[in-house]
């Protein structure tokens, strides 16, 4: 007598703690296997973008912080340099590199909360998680003395920062500084060879090269797959094209490459932000050269549209504004490239476990902040 | 050899089990912020208010209310409106700031706290009387030159208004002679 089997459909989400969010996955097994995958989101959707038609130039700002909540530094980026070209705005140069020194703490902090959190998914509970927010806690200690908050900066502005970094920030960055290439060993030490996180990420959830490109991927994500495509690189903007970094591509596109890449491009960050300390114009001195250029706060741009994209933690997060000469905008479209990673879910799931779906998701570093906007 | 990670990864384990603590006990103890931090409580100086109404004009959600009083009294610094009504709604707020940036009379300050939690949302809405009697310890977010006078509010000294502006007051045969010219 043979057994009669049939597929379970099973909802995982969307108060599930390892979908990062409220993030819903409607997943068809074969006993453990995944047959079908149905991302369902639109959980956390909040009209970000509705909303900025009825805001100001500047207060969108504020908006762009609550995206991605664990990067908001190159949010507000993103913005603020589509609303530039927009305006057709140059920056003042210290705001400028305050912009790259921000930006890439910020790509660190956020490489260490997917990071912590991808091992949080393997069930190694807590503490690798809490060495990784030991790190995360100086970034934002940082960000503190830079712009009075530590999740929801709204630090840039229109034509450079809003404020001069204090005096005490430089100590605080140079001991940074020192302190973190030691921490960057200490957990590839801890992880790159244990062989129970290789067993479970080494050849799970590939991502072909072509599929990655095909589907639009960016970031990590892509870059694991063995493209070595990096905005700061193949587009730069704002002062990148000054810094000598390097940018590390994975050969398997696994999501141990994923998580290899990652703790690679925290170094290429330091050392951008260490090259960036030694070129500031002005130096460490507080409030000698201006870091912001005259712009009126309620800005009315020419009648026109303008896209920028810069490299977010997570991927290219672009911003496209329309401007009908009024002082808010018209439009503002987000791509925002945790929903764009996305895109390659089912290839990468299907004919996987139920176990290795959450370590699969867990690599692509999704924020769901992001993807509902 | 199979083993040799694990062992690896637990040689980091025991290295961070001899470091100090990194954490702390919250309610008991409480971690220094800095004094840009931008904090609940507003510090509004009502001397330095001419209710011109910029900060709720600047705020992203709107929630200042200013009510007004063109039956203005004289002031230190010159004319103004009677301020009647000044009320931030701190359940909506974001603490961005805008506000802060907004104000050109240098009246409206972040505050430093992060404690307020109350049981019900109006409870949350600060009305006048209680911002003219509320500690004045300002956060220098946005305003340098607190920080360029070394004033800190974490020293729990409060700040007088006079000393919170980043000018001098314009005297008023000044702004007559400006008015006069800019005419
Ligand atoms: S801090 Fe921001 S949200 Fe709060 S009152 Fe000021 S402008 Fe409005
Ligand atoms: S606080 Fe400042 S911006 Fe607001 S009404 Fe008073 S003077 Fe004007």
């Amino acid at each position: 007598m043979t057994l009669r089997t049939e597929p379970v459909t099973v909802n995982i989400g969307p108060q599930h703690p390892s979908t990062h969010g409220v993030f819903r996955l409607r997943v068809t097994f074969d006993g453990e296997v995944i047959q079908e995958v149905e991302p369902v989101f639109g959980y956390l959707h909040r009209g970000s973008e509705k909303l900025a038609e009825e805001r100001t130039y500047s207060q969108v700002i504020t908006l762009t912080d609550r995206l991605d909540y664990v990067a908001s530094m190159t949010n507000n980026q993103a913005y603020v340099l589509a609303l530039e070209k927009l305006c057709h705005v140059q920056p003042a140069e210290r705001g400028l590199y305050l912009r790259v020194i921000a930006a890439e703490l910020q790509r660190i902090a956020s490489h260490l909360v997917a990071t912590g959190f991808l091992l949080q998914d393997l069930g190694a509970f807590g503490t690798p998680l809490m060495y990784c927010f030991r790190e995360r806690e100086r970034i934002l200690d940082m960000f503190e003395m830079l712009c009075g908050a530590r999740i929801t900066h709204s630090y840039l502005r229109i034509g450079g920062v809003f404020q001069d970094a204090p005096e005490e920030f430089w100590p605080a960055l140079r001991i940074f500084l020192h302190d973190m290439p030691p921490y960057i060993d200490e957990y590839e030490q801890l992880l790159a060879e244990n062989e129970i996180l290789v067993a479970r990420t080494k050849g799970v959830g590939l991502l072909s090269q072509e599929m990655a490109i095909a589907s639009s991927t960016s970031g990590p994500v892509l870059r694991a797959s063995g493209v070595p495509w990096d905005l700061r690189k193949a587009d730069p903007y704002e002062v990148y094209d000054r810094f000598d970094f390097d940018i590390p591509v994975g050969t398997a596109g696994d999501s141990y490459d994923r998580f290899i890449v990652r703790i690679q491009e925290m170094r290429q960050s330091l050392r951008i932000v260490q090259q960036a300390v030694d070129q500031l114009p002005g130096g460490t001195s507080v409030g000698k050269v201006p870091v912001r250029a005259k712009v009126p706060f309620f800005i009315r741009p020419p009648v026109g549209d303008a896209y920028a994209h810069v490299e977010a933690p997570k991927g290219e997060l672009g911003f496209y504004l329309v401007s009908d000469g009024s002082i808010a905008p018209y439009r503002c479209k987000i791509r925002s490239p945790s929903f764009i990673n996305l895109t390659p879910l089912k290839e990468m799931l299907i004919g996987w476990k139920l176990a290795d779906l959450v370590v699969i998701l867990g690599s692509i570093d999704i924020n769901m902040g992001e993807v509902d906007r | 050899m199979y083993g040799i990670g694990v062992l690896k990864g637990m040689a980091v384990t025991l290295k961070n089990f001899l470091r100090p603590s990194f954490t702390v006990q919250y309610p008991e103890e409480s971690l220094p912020q800095h004094p840009r931090f931008r904090g609940q409580d507003f510090v509004w100086y009502e001397e330095r208010c001419t209710g011109c109404a910029s900060c709720a004009k600047y705020c992203p959600l709107g929630i200042i209310r200013i009510v007004t009083d063109p039956s203005g009294v004289a002031t230190p610094q010159g004319d103004k409106y009677k301020v009647l009504a000044f009320d931030i709604d701190l359940g909506r707020c974001m603490y961005c700031g805008l506000c802060v940036e907004g104000c050109p009379y240098d009246a409206l300050h972040m505050g430093s706290g992060f404690e307020r939690a109350r049981y019900r949302r109006q409870e949350l809405v600060i009305p006048v009387e209680e911002l003219r009697r509320m500690p004045k310890r300002p956060s220098t977010w946005f305003r340098p030159q607190m920080e360029t006078k070394g004033y800190d509010p974490r020293m729990g000294k409060e700040l007088p208004w006079q000393e919170a502006g980043r000018h001098e007051a314009p005297d008023v045969e000044k702004m007559k002679e400006r008015w006069v010219k800019e005419r």
